[in-house]
């Protein structure tokens, strides 16, 4: 872990919140509009350390409350929400598996709309709820579980591509090394 | 298993959340306004890569086809010009009645247009940004409509851009009026969650007389929308609550789904 990779999270998480603003096309054909963050913070999650995951949580629930008229703030702690557990349970989970990284991935889509729904209501906010909002949640379940392995690639093709590569440690080591020595008679 | 960094870390993510959302809405909306401003790079890029394949392709059009184009546009100017002509004095003669009649004089609606710049991506709102803001004399509340008809309302304006609250928001009800003889009221409230070209019209008397393909325009009550904006056309009605009130769904007119360029109405 290294400081290129969460600039490089955090770029993610700027473009993607920016491109879900922009294209119309996922709401045309699909009926929904497709959430990248929640498959970015299982990325996080599972290869950043805590202040990444705090950064993303904040930055982008900030960012994706800007250009939405949610009220500011209300997209953070769905976003810790999700990114903490999987963070806590890191070590037992296989990161590397591309299902792995499906299943988190749709949890992780599933969790967040959910949890700011909730928030919503819970402040009596006047939202656009109905049959179809089964559907829109159902459509961004999908598409965020098919969009985190694809997300892991990316990043850690940036990762090799642009950031620095710990030195590899090589065999050769001078306490386990043999000593071949004629003894003098 | 929970170190203190952990907790931390959480409480520190948990204080910013909990005094955002705490904020005063004038300070949110200043705060949204400068954090929005970080985008702006990335608008100038979009709306450069938008164009860019429209001016390859003006580039390349041959000399035929735009000498063509010329001469329907010349054709549809005179039309417009003769139809211009027409409309004045029609204005002129509603002036002189409405001062024989002591009736107020009706303001000509002054329009500017604008472009949307961003969609909401949550899909539990349906607003849309415009690149017109304060700076353009944009405030709060001001009607949003196209060639086609009503698209909604400003609902907050910052300095070069404004956010607007689509028709068919649960924050945007319009006070509609159905042209029938009976001249039904009702208000126009959301639809349906996945198609934004049907939205709800309801409050209308029980009696009321009501068919597809029927117009329904903007009543000039509530104050915000002059009345005359046409909104779309009746689909089917239903009568409610055991016959308390009938409902009407209604097709608009303006696509929302595919805004690009809007009018905005100054008063």
């Amino acid at each position: 872990m290294n400081v290129f990779q969460t600039i490089l999270i955090l770029a993610g998480a700027f473009l993607a919140t920016f491109g879900e603003a922009t294209l119309a096309a996922p709401r045309q054909w699909l009926g929904a509009q497709v959430d990248l963050l929640p498959a970015l913070m299982v990325f996080a999650a599972l290869n950043a350390g805590l202040p990444t995951i705090a950064l993303l949580a904040v930055l982008g629930g900030v960012w994706f409350d800007t250009l939405s008229a949610n009220p500011l703030g209300i997209s953070i702690l769905p976003l810790l929400a999700v990114g903490f557990p999987i963070h806590l349970r890191r070590d037992l989970i296989l990161r590397d598996l591309p299902f792995a990284q499906f299943v988190l991935g749709a949890a992780a889509s599933a969790a967040v709309p959910a949890l700011t729904l909730l928030m919503l209501l819970s402040g009596r906010a006047e939202l656009l709820l109905g049959w179809g909002t089964l559907w829109q949640w159902i459509v961004m379940t999908a598409a965020g579980a098919a969009a985190t392995p694809f997300i892991f690639s990316l990043m850690d093709a940036c990762s090799r591509a642009l950031g620095y590569q710990p030195r590899q440690e090589i065999g050769f080591r001078t306490d386990r090394e043999i000593r071949h020595s004629r003894k003098k008679s | 298993m929970f170190k203190q960094k952990n907790y931390l870390a959480l409480g520190a993510v948990v204080i910013v959340a909990v005094v955002l959302l705490s904020l005063p809405t004038r300070a949110t909306a200043r705060l949204k306004l400068a954090v929005g401003s970080w985008f702006l790079p990335l608008f100038g890029l979009a709306s450069a890569s938008q164009q860019l394949p429209a001016d390859l392709a003006d580039s390349v059009l041959p000399r035929r086809e735009l000498l063509q184009q010329i001469d329907a546009l010349r054709r549809e100017n005179q039309l417009l010009k003769s139809q211009a002509v027409q409309t004045a004095a029609i204005a002129r003669e509603n002036d002189q009645l409405r001062a024989l009649f002591n009736w107020q004089k009706q303001s000509p609606w002054k329009l500017k247009l604008a472009k949307v710049v961003l969609r909401d991506p949550a899909n539990w709102w349906r607003t849309v940004q415009i690149d017109l803001g304060t700076r353009d004399g944009v405030r709060d509340n001001l009607p949003v409509i196209t060639e086609a008809g009503l698209v909604g309302r400003v609902s907050s304006a910052s300095y070069a851009h404004s956010q607007v609250v689509l028709v068919g928001d649960q924050n945007c009800r319009v006070s509609a009026l159905v042209e029938n003889p009976a001249r039904d009221t009702g208000v126009l409230i959301a639809g349906g969650t996945l198609d934004t070209s049907l939205v709800d019209l309801t409050y209308l008397a029980s009696s009321a007389n009501l068919k597809p393909g029927q117009s329904v325009i903007t009543s000039g009550l509530g104050g915000v929308f002059p009345k005359g904006i046409p909104i779309g056309q009746i689909v089917d009605a239903r009568s409610v609550e055991y016959g308390l009130y009938t409902e009407a769904r209604v097709k608009l007119n303006a696509n929302l789904g595919s805004l690009e360029q809007v009018w905005v109405l100054f008063p």
